[in-house]
């Protein structure tokens, strides 16, 4: 087991890979009552094309299969494990990313059986056909409930408009009639693919014993066997570096408008050090420029434009990046054009040593804060792992980021060609 | 298990809860009076134009840049109603020095920033800036109109509305649509000096704190004049009971929203009070409940099938999300269900099970600076005092017949159903 001391963070944070190829970490934190585990494949909406486990060829499966076998996993032959937690006192949960499926539980008592319980169920597929059509029925209604809810409508139909082949355009729980082909077979060869030890990591947090919960993980895994298991190759999409189209506008049966502009990055770093740089200057170039402190902001402010629903972020995952800008305005067109005139306007020379710390400022008492919650160290740690990049390299790589890192973000992205807007507004206006 | 301090300074209750556990320390101002509709939407706009400025940072630009320099601290605000009182709250959360390269001292300036904020707020000749007010009035209307566009939030909204008409709880925390326009920087300036004078004060510090410094600091900082004890009515009204109600309302949606809306006849001042927290998590509040088992589970009907308690008016509201010619079925299955808590027709594992969760569910809430306020607060909005060890002693002392008990206190009020334009099958009765 290795230690790794956060000397300035002051937290301690264990390590071991098993025999299996799993990566297990462990955060204790002292005085929590609450243990949040989450155990993570790499393996997400947009995996939907790679060579099955023991086959050769490229393979095509449904939009939204990962998802649905997010939820299929929790049935088991002998009834649900939601069952089997809250006996245990403990919530349990999923989750499907674009690139990530991750399962959780969060308890303040029987932690050890807990544990078992997640290790035990993710790894113990059991699919039937009967089950499988059921799910249909609630996934069919999750669907439903976000086609109906604008602000999903709004976020997708922006990342639709930049992508022209890259699946992460298709909705990650996919459409009624893409569940419609999933079959017990396909989930197996899903699971068998992707649920291997070594395409996965366990992350623990909380007021644990990191000597006894490590042999129990490591006692866990020598019961069982798995394949030699070769790494998944994925299909790699090829995506021009422009957006597919520029405007989309969705009418809805909604009384506020509502806009994002998204900004789609040409390329990003594949891993380390050097992708989780671009993406801290992604976030300080966005802050600046639309923070509650910008001039920016104050202006859309006070003319009405934008409400406390207004929001900018940033997302970057394996092998694409993207930001998005909006929220609910009186003129969705207008609030797009302003937008793109801050972007395509924004010189970086012009940008002010002191404001430029400002931002870092807030960004690290961003970072302290967000380093309260286990949920968000857990499941943030283990997307930085998969890119071999380090949670806890934030705060310094946010006190070196220089001006020479913003402007590359700048001079790459803020340009016409990667811009896109997405606009839903009233029906018949 | 929480060590809170609770000392009066002034008419200023000043809550202290000292703990290592963070990196951050949390301030929360809290500021509680009766829910009615003369003073629901000024309250409603009140500490967002309070958050606009100050007499040192007159703007949101200037504000937010001085934030951003305290390391990034966060401030901001909201409103909710507990039983039929009107809370606003303003929070404040700023880095812990120790993690940082500078030793600022970052929660003496935040409980400054505060006490500004309150005391000495950005002025134009005695009232609040006109244009703020006016640019915050501009932002109420849309929140307020926002909720229109979230189903799930509006047939929520629209059930308490339907149910509790002619009670002050059917109010809207966010205030009335048509109250807005006429209020102006004069009157909310009044507002705002009647309810400094007159309204419940709450403040609580959490984090890496001594409650002497914390207490010394408030002292400076917050002199308010003492004001006459107020005798504390109960917070609750109580409607005859009458027939149920069935509202079914059409709009261009996919995905149908069922609502139902019970009176329970407990609320957090009774003795019953954990028996109904037992009630509502074997019925619909986990993932374990019936609810989610037989409309989700069994029935594939919903992706959500739960309910909730509002603990301090007494009411049990469930909610579902169903096709809308399911909209028979998901009644029969969801009536069933409560039939079945009142008939005990629940087992011994599935008690056991509940308490495990709401334990759970507790500490878990004590993890967080916000949960942990919001659990303490309780006391506050009710003449009953449950402290955490009393909480979780009493969860588990509630027995079957406990449960059986506060079931049959249990009545069906109204039943809202949110649904597409189509007529369906079996979803046109009423409207």
């Amino acid at each position: 087991m290795e230690k790794r001391v956060y000397e300035t963070l002051q937290e301690t944070l264990f390590y071991e890979k098993m025999d299996n190829g799993l990566d297990v970490y462990i955060l204790p934190k002292k005085g929590f009552n609450k243990t949040y585990a989450v155990f993570t494949t790499n393996y997400g909406s947009v995996d939907n094309q790679f060579v099955p486990l023991g086959k050769t060829e490229m393979k095509r499966v449904p939009d939204g299969i990962a998802h649905f076998l997010e939820h299929k996993l929790f049935e088991k032959e002998d009834g649900d494990v939601f069952q089997q937690f809250s006996k245990q006192g403990a919530s349990a949960n999923a989750f499907t990313t674009f690139t990530r499926t991750a399962y959780l539980f969060s308890s303040t008592d029987n932690v050890e059986k807990n544990l078992e319980t997640l290790m035990d169920f993710v790894q113990t597929p059991y699919f039937s056909d009967k089950t499988v059509e059921k799910e249909k029925g609630i996934i069919g209604q999750e669907i439903r409930m976000y086609d109906d809810n604008p602000d999903w409508r709004v976020y997708f139909g922006a990342i639709e408009s930049m992508y022209h082949n890259h699946p992460v355009k298709i909705d990650i729980a996919g459409t009624v009639e893409s569940i419609a082909q999933i079959t017990k077979e396909l989930l197996y060869e899903c699971y068998e693919t992707f649920y291997h030890p070594s395409n996965m990591l366990l992350f623990v947090v909380g007021p644990v014993d990191e000597q006894k919960t490590m042999q129990q993980i490591r006692d866990n895994q020598a019961k069982k066997s798995f394949p030699q298991a070769p790494e998944v190759k994925r299909f790699s999409y090829e995506e021009p570096s422009d957006v597919a189209k520029k405007k989309h506008v969705i009418p809805m049966h909604v009384q506020t408008n509502k806009c994002f502009v998204g900004i789609k990055a040409p390329s990003v770093p594949e891993t380390g050090e050097q992708k989780l740089r671009h993406e801290l200057a992604f976030h300080v170039a966005l802050d600046y420029l639309f923070g509650k402190s910008s001039p920016h902001y104050e202006r859309l402010y006070r003319e009405g434009l934008i409400d406390d629903t207004f929001m900018y972020d940033y997302t970057e995952e394996r092998g694409f990046g993207f930001a998005l800008i909006g929220g609910d305005t009186r003129d969705a067109e207008r609030l797009a054009s302003e937008i793109q005139t801050v972007l395509l306007s924004f010189s970086w020379e012009a940008v002010k040593k002191e404001e430029f710390e400002r931002v870092k400022k807030k960004k690290i008492g961003a970072f302290l804060r967000a380093l309260n919650s286990p949920e968000y160290i857990a499941n943030q740690f283990t997307r930085y792992a998969f890119y071999g990049s380090n949670l806890f390299d934030i705060l310094p790589a946010l006190s070196s980021l220089a001006m020479d890192d913003i402007a590359a973000v700048a001079s790459s992205c803020f340009r016409d060609s990667q811009i896109a807007v997405c606009e839903v507004v009233p029906k018949g206006q | 298990m929480v060590d809170e301090k609770v000392t009066a300074v002034g008419p200023i209750r000043v809550h202290t809860i000292s703990t290592d556990k963070y990196k951050t320390n949390t301030i929360v101002w809290k500021m509680k009076a009766p829910l009615a509709k003369e003073t629901v939407t000024l309250r409603a706009l009140l500490p967002y134009v309070l958050q606009s400025g100050t007499a040192d940072y007159p703007s949101v630009k200037a504000l937010r840049t001085y934030l951003d320099e305290l390391y990034g601290a966060t401030l901001n605000v909201d409103l909710a109603k507990k039983g039929e009182h009107h809370i606003m709250t303003i929070r404040i959360d700023v880095a812990n020095e120790r993690f940082l390269p500078q030793q600022t001292p970052l929660l003496a300036k935040a409980l400054q920033l505060l006490a500004d904020l309150l005391f000495r707020p950005a002025l134009d000749g005695g009232r609040f800036v006109t244009d703020i007010v006016e640019q915050e009035k501009r932002a109420l209307r849309q929140r307020i109109q926002a909720v229109y566009d979230d189903k799930m939030r509006y047939a929520n909204m629209r059930l308490v509305e339907e149910m509790c008409q002619g009670e002050p709880y059917a109010l809207s925390p966010n205030g009335e649509l048509e109250d807005v326009d006429g209020i102006t920087a004069e009157g909310l300036y009044r507002y705002y000096e009647r309810a400094l004078a007159e309204d419940e004060l709450d403040l609580y510090v959490i984090g890496d704190v001594v409650e002497e410094t914390v207490l010394d600091a408030v002292k400076q900082r917050f002199s308010l004049p003492d004001r006459p004890k107020q005798a504390r009515a109960s917070s609750v009204s109580v409607k005859p009971q009458g027939e149920v109600r069935e509202v079914i309302e059409r709009q261009d949606v996919k995905q149908g929203k069922l609502n139902i809306g019970y009176r329970t006849n407990v609320t957090y001042e009774d003795d019953d009070y954990y028996a109904l927290q037992m009630f509502n998590g074997i019925f619909g509040g986990f993932s374990h409940s019936k609810l989610f088992i037989n409309v989700r589970e069994k029935a594939s009907l919903a992706y959500y099938a739960a309910s909730r308690l509002e603990s301090h008016k007494g009411l049990l509201l469930v909610m579902s999300g169903i096709e809308p010619a399911n909209y028979e079925k998901a009644r029969r299955i969801i009536d069933e269900q409560m039939q079945a808590m009142k008939n005990g027709d629940f087992t011994d594992e599935e008690m056991a099970q509940t308490k495990a969760v709401i334990r759970n569910q507790l500490l878990e809430t004590l993890d967080t600076p916000r949960g942990l306020v919001e659990v303490l607060y309780h006391n506050v909005v009710s003449t009953r005092k449950r402290p955490i060890d009393e909480w979780l002693a009493g969860t588990d002392q509630v027995t079957r017949e406990d449960v059986v008990r506060v079931a049959g206190k249990v009545v069906l009020d109204t039943v809202y159903f949110l649904t597409g334009m189509e007529a369906t099958e079996d979803g046109k009765t009423g409207v």
